[in-house]
């Protein structure tokens, strides 16, 4: 990506800096329909993208603001952009603390959201690694069907699969286990997971392999020590895209723990007290700034990373 | 499971290595059984079986997972439509397979499951063709690098990978009556007579020129919070695109005397034709199923109640299975149709329109 950009830049700022040398030699150039359109969109440009760095993270800032901010405060002023009495960390601690502490036991949720992604993640890079370097490598009957079944899948609404996991789940006992949800969240993201590594594993050349088969080694030693080193920004996207998707889900952790506090995601947790009237919404505000912040570490430290990873091939339209 | 095949996975490349040169040279993996006049035939599999073992071996962690989890469920929601399930009698039901039709009657003559049918093609196409449009504009205002780019393009992907528990929460907040802040600044600041309740108002007036227009309120603010979170998924694609194409088109263009918009118009929307039309049909799907959101936002109240949410209170309100089963398959098959339609008409047009 940074490549177009440097190669977009220099083709495109050239000609700015011809205009204002060329103005002494020409004192006044008529206002051609090309001068008078550069100028407007040049200034819409920057309005446009003013407005759209506001809209989009001024909800975040929001988030915080009221974070730190006492209710009462809140009630007395709604409309203050800036915490007029001084800041406070303590809806922070006291939506951490356990309920017998007097809290919200958000610590419990944090520690039972990141189980369930970091699982989730193992679970599915392990399953999508080994059916990704299949479906790019191997000649097997129906890979390419294969392929398409996993995308179809995602023409049926969530909801739909919701019922019969439900019911099935319901009826093992396994509702309210948080391995029951690891299960369901491996089987929605492997086949994105799987069409993102396969990707990948396709535009890496498969000569490195054959030279270790050649060699003597196994196929799963040729995965595990050849492939897998060269795949290794694609496996990096492929965690964070599955983190974030795990850790962010709500449908399904609503409908398989609802009735277990102890087994509450952040998510849910935090969606199951915004109802309630007893608890401030700026409490529950410091919930999910806590919510939010792993995301947004996760995805600033890694941006460019799952970026590429997740439109590779786009270019192509 | 996987012992069996994998063992003989490990065989192969030895096997291929030894018998490489000789058996198939250039057969590769094609090379059938039993080639005329080759070595006498070995007790072992052939390299093309070998190999198609090997790959349902990887695959069948992959195969299982989906095949239980997914697509074994879609068949059953299909069998729970036509029986009379309950929550409270799954116990005793779950295998009693006397089919009945009663669900789909149940769920297509409720009241209210037309409007609901409306309010999520509502929902879909405009919240569709809003999100694209705004990931549009954000694409091409952020096409040519500037200092901060690489932020304004992060931050413009926010709304899309936080959480959305999170982010309808806040909304919900700033759009309280009592403690938001944009009533807030709509009373204080421009003049309204009262603060609007944007999530629990179906209709509000809207007086333009001395005019009161009826305005269904939550489901417009719906629209716009689904334009506001998804856009950036339409943003990163088309500025993929955007940055993938060819510089000389546009230059030519430009010698030509075309204008910065006749250009857009002329040469870089027909380019971007082909991933539109994707996210198009991408976002109508996830849209059309979409439950999360509006759940979230209004709990399918005040004019916002889409079928996904309509679903899910026969599953868990009433402890309906059948019903929350049929209904959702006559999601399913509604979206089908959609598609359907959408390619019949929409797409052949353009097609033939190119033709000519």
């Amino acid at each position: 990506m940074s490549r177009t950009d440097v190669g977009t830049g220099v083709a495109d700022h050239a000609p700015t800096p011809k205009a204002p040398a060329r103005r002494p030699a020409r004192p006044r150039p008529p206002l051609s329909r090309e001068v008078v359109e550069t100028r407007i969109l040049g200034v819409l440009k920057w309005i446009t993208i003013a407005c759209f760095v506001i809209a989009t993270l001024f909800p975040f800032y929001y988030m915080v603001e009221l974070a730190v901010r006492s209710i009462e405060d809140v009630a007395l002023d709604p409309g203050a952009l800036w915490p007029p009495r001084g800041a406070s960390l303590a809806a922070f601690g006291e939506v951490l603390r356990s309920v017998d502490d007097g809290g919200q036991g958000f610590l419990v949720f944090l520690r039972n959201s990141g189980f369930i992604a970091l699982t989730s993640v193992v679970v599915t890079l392990v399953v999508s690694i080994l059916g990704a370097y299949a479906i790019s490598r191997l000649q097997f009957f129906g890979r390419r069907q294969v392929h398409f079944l996993f995308l179809a899948v995602y023409l049926f609404p969530a909801i739909l699969l919701a019922i019969p996991l439900f019911v099935f789940f319901t009826r093992i006992g396994l509702r309210g286990s948080l391995f029951g949800l690891i299960l369901v969240y491996t089987s929605q993201i492997v086949p994105v997971t799987i069409h993102m590594l396969r990707n990948y594993f396709d535009t890496v050349p498969e000569s490195l392999e054959e030279a270790a088969a050649l060699d003597g080694a196994s196929r799963l030693t040729i995965i595990r020590k050849v492939a897998l080193p060269l795949a290794k920004p694609a496996i990096m996207a492929t965690s964070l895209f599955v983190f974030m998707i795990a850790w962010n889900e709500f449908l399904f952790a609503l409908l398989f723990l609802v009735e277990n506090r102890e087994n509450w995601t952040v998510s849910l947790g935090l969606s199951q007290l915004a109802g309630s009237v007893e608890v401030a919404k700026t409490t529950l505000m410091a919930g999910s700034v806590i919510l939010t912040i792993p995301i947004i570490v996760l995805f600033f430290a890694t941006e460019r990373l799952l970026v590429e990873g997740l439109t590779s091939g786009a270019e192509k339209g | 499971m996987r012992e069996g095949p994998v063992a003989g996975a490990e065989q192969g490349p030895e096997d291929r290595a030894k018998a490489g040169p000789g058996v198939d040279a250039g057969g590769g993996p094609k090379g059938g059984p039993g080639g005329k006049g080759g070595p006498p035939r070995r007790r072992g599999p052939t390299l093309a079986q070998q190999e198609a073992r090997a790959g349902l071996a990887l695959l069948s962690p992959t195969l299982i997972v989906v095949v239980t989890m997914v697509v074994l469920p879609i068949l059953w929601t299909i069998v729970i439509a036509f029986q009379d399930l309950r929550l409270r009698n799954l116990r005793t039901r779950l295998f009693d397979f006397e089919f009945t039709l009663k669900n789909f009657d149940t769920v297509l003559t409720s009241p209210g499951f037309l409007e609901g049918l409306k309010v999520t093609l509502i929902y879909s196409i405009v919240g569709t063709v809003l999100s694209i449009a705004l990931g549009l504009v954000a694409a091409l205002v952020v096409r040519k690098p500037f200092k901060g780019r690489t932020l304004v393009r992060a931050s413009m992907l926010l709304p899309y990978v936080a959480p959305v528990v999170a982010v309808t929460f806040v909304w919900q907040i700033m759009l309280n009556p009592e403690l938001g802040i944009i009533n807030a600044i709509g009373v204080d600041l421009l003049g309204w007579k009262e603060s609007i309740p944007f999530l629990e108002q179906r209709t509000g007036t809207l007086s333009i020129f001395g005019f009161d227009l009826g305005v269904p309120t939550a489901l417009i603010v719906v629209i716009l919070y689904q334009a506001w979170r998804y856009f950036p998924f339409s943003f990163l694609f088309i500025l993929a695109r955007l940055q993938a194409l060819p510089g000389e088109l546009d230059e030519a263009a430009r010698v030509d005397g075309a204008s910065p918009l006749q250009r857009f118009w002329r040469i870089t929307l027909p380019q971007l034709q082909g991933v539109i039309a994707l996210l198009t049909v991408l976002r109508f799907i996830w849209t059309f199923n979409e439950f999360d959101d509006i759940f979230l936002l209004t709990q399918g109240g005040a004019g916002t109640e889409v079928v996904s949410v309509r679903v899910f209170r026969y599953l868990t309100g009433r402890g309906d299975l059948g019903a929350a089963a049929a209904l959702s398959l006559v999601l399913a098959l509604a979206l089908a149709l959609f598609l359907y339609l959408y390619f019949r008409f929409f797409v052949g047009r353009v097609k033939e329109a190119d033709a000519i």
